[in-house]
């Protein structure tokens, strides 16, 4: 899927994006391109920066220095922008991130209610058919706290995809669940990755990658150390710090 | 041991009279301070008892419950205070059904303090058998509230807005409209007692509620301009003393306006006071805004929720849950310091009694029925906002995420 390109557009296209906290340097120029249908995965060290820059792609951070153009709209301080980015796209946390006080079915239809303003029986019917594909329907009346950590992320996955969104983001999506949960959520993931979904996400869980990635991106201090197919980065790593790593995490 | 199946039961708790024994009465030292605090706390209320009911004279209270009500308000035109009775009392059925829970234990404590004032043993000549059968038919108006509360298009939001509007028609209706001719005008030098205290407390605690909201999302704002001027307002009105504010609003300011401007005393009491609790309201709310962990507000915006939809749909939510006691334990007091309002010439409730005393000879020595009585109003009212609010908290599930 990664080759021949060239007459299409790239659906997230980052050219020498930089960022800074303060002083301290996060991004070191990232360039990346990522075509329609795509899945990617950005693995790395902590701290290497491969959050801080898919929070960058819809602008949870602002990056200073080089150029994002997520499906032809480029960000900038241009707050009507900003907006279009984030109805394009759909993120998926670390720590969930549901609302407390809302009910599940009311986390999902929150944002077509109030941003597509669609009404609130077909923003539910959606809802319902959401929760019917990641394996939770009967959970529609209950509250976020009442779900275990694994049906809780899959709420959260259908609550951006309520929105109907070209790109889904996943900011490490299954670090914080404990272990029988994580199949559950990497399997609405990989059915996610095979209806066509173009999908950004950070992870170390390379069973995911080995299924369904098309590139991986190895990140390392604010910098892409190196990318390739699943094939190349597991069976033929060029640079040390991208073996040693490999070695670190697929050691146990 | 496979073979026992019985079923394990948790450790019976003893009965009564074991568990006097074990704690009270299990060695000769306890026994001897049981049988001692029992005496001394059968002698209080043996004395409290004789006290309050034969000992006292509730005459200064018994004599002028209309002044401690409404104080100098013409008794003519106390069918004005009706009208608003009427339709809280309506409200309070309406409440009681849309709401339940916590709603229903006021409609009834509302119910309780109308049908004691049906009862209440006093002569005729102060509790007239009009105003009694007014009282007894407001009882029948709470039920026609929750009957009509029954119907489909009742929502928590009309009544909501019923009380609104009952409280701006009441006051209103108090005040008197110049142009139409059976509302003269009465002025607030004649309002006094539970009623202005009333309307400082309840006037008090809707208008600043929302001010302190403001303030707080103000002082949380991206615009310095904004941000300024929030902590600005707060920090000064914090560091001023409540009853400073309420000289400053009564005596000052109107030096500061023409003479043709004349803001009603009672209005700016109001004012000083709502200022005061919401500064205070503003520094709890802000509380709360920082307990919204940002992941909320990360994932609000990654749906696409605009600032506006985030504050209101998700972190004022969130946040104003998280403070509910200390803003309902701000309202309290809030509502007891109403009485500073007697030291700008505001007759509310303690300054009424006072007056009561000072007028009247024959009452010397009666200060402390007269100050219990309205200690007692006080705590009755402050305990009701108190068990309202814990109520709230239960239903609302705060401390549970």
């Amino acid at each position: 899927m990664s080759a021949n390109h060239s007459s299409e557009q790239p659906i997230i296209l980052c050219r020498d994006v930089h960022k800074w906290y303060g002083n301290f340097q996060a991004l070191k120029g990232i360039d990346m391109e990522v075509y329609k249908g795509e899945v990617i995965v950005i693995f790395g060290p902590s701290g290497s920066g491969k959050s801080t820059f898919i929070r960058t792609l819809n602008r949870l951070e602002e990056h200073q220095k080089g150029q994002i153009i997520i499906d032809g709209i480029e960000l900038s301080h241009d707050v009507r922008n900003i907006e279009k980015v984030r109805m394009e796209t759909g993120m998926v946390f670390q720590q969930f991130n549901l609302f407390p006080h809302l009910t599940v079915i009311q986390n999902i239809t929150l944002a077509p209610i109030w941003v597509r303003k669609w009404p609130k029986e077909k923003a539910e019917e959606i809802a319902g058919q959401l929760l019917e594909r990641v394996g939770i329907p009967e959970q529609a009346e209950k509250f976020p706290g009442q779900l275990s950590g694994g049906q809780q992320q899959r709420v959260a996955m259908a609550r951006a995809l309520a929105m109907q969104p070209k790109i889904m983001l996943f900011d490490e999506p299954t670090s914080a669940l404990d272990p029988e949960m994580i199949k559950e959520v990497l399997d609405v993931m990989v059915e996610l990755a095979k209806s066509g979904m173009t999908m950004l996400v950070v992870t170390h869980e390379m069973s995911f990658a080995r299924a369904v990635a098309d590139r991986m991106y190895f990140f390392d201090d604010g910098l892409i150390v190196e990318s390739g197919t699943p094939d190349e980065i597991f069976n033929n790593p060029q640079e040390d710090r991208t073996k040693l790593f490999l070695s670190q995490i697929l050691s146990h | 041991m496979a073979a026992t199946s019985k079923v394990v039961r948790p450790p019976q708790s003893p009965g009564a009279l074991q568990w006097l024994r074990e704690n009270l009465f299990n060695n000769l030292l306890n026994s001897l301070l049981t049988v001692i605090s029992l005496a001394v706390i059968l002698f209080t209320l043996a004395g409290a008892f004789r006290w309050v009911f034969f000992t006292a004279n509730w005459e200064p209270i018994s004599n002028n419950p209309l002044l401690y009500l409404v104080g100098q308000y013409p008794r003519d035109d106390l069918w004005r205070l009706g009208v608003g009775l009427v339709l809280s009392s309506f409200l309070f059925g309406g409440s009681w059904r849309v709401w339940g829970g916590v709603l229903r234990t006021l409609a009834f404590t509302y119910a309780l303090f109308l049908l004691a004032g049906v009862l209440w043993p006093l002569q005729a000549e102060t509790l007239t058998l009009t105003m009694r059968a007014f009282l007894l038919a407001n009882l029948v108006v709470i039920y026609l509230g929750f009957a009509f509360a029954g119907f489909k298009f009742v929502r928590p939001l009309s009544v909501l807005f019923g009380w609104v509007f009952t409280l701006i028609i009441t006051l209103v209706l108090l005040h008197g409209i110049s142009s139409v001719a059976f509302l003269p005008d009465v002025s607030t030098g004649l309002w006094g007692g539970i009623m202005v205290t009333l309307i400082l407390a309840i006037g008090g605690i809707t208008l600043s509620f929302p001010i302190g909201v403001l303030l707080a999302l103000g002082r949380r704002s991206s615009l310095p301009v904004v941000t300024i001027f929030s902590t600005a307002f707060i920090e000064v009105i914090r560091g001023v003393p409540l009853i400073g504010i309420l000289f400053l609003s009564s005596i000052i300011v109107p030096l500061f306006l023409p003479p043709e401007v004349r803001i009603d005393r009672l209005l700016r009491a109001l004012l000083g006071m709502t200022l005061f609790s919401a500064a205070y309201t503003a520094e709890n709310v802000r509380g709360g805004l920082a307990a919204v962990p940002p992941g909320q507000v990360e994932a609000a915006k990654a749906i696409g929720l605009n600032n506006f939809q985030i504050t209101i749909l998700i972190v004022l939510p969130q946040a104003l849950r998280a403070v509910i006691p200390p803003i309902v334990g701000q309202f309290i007091s809030l509502f007891k310091d109403t009485t500073l309002a007697s030291g700008v010439a505001v007759l509310e409730l303690l300054s009424v009694g006072r007056s009561i005393l000072q007028a009247n000879p024959q009452y010397i020595g009666l200060q402390t029925e007269v100050y219990l009585f309205i200690a007692a109003v006080f705590w009755i009212l402050s305990y009701l906002m108190s068990y309202a609010s814990q109520r709230l908290e239960v239903a609302l599930g705060v401390g549970q995420r």
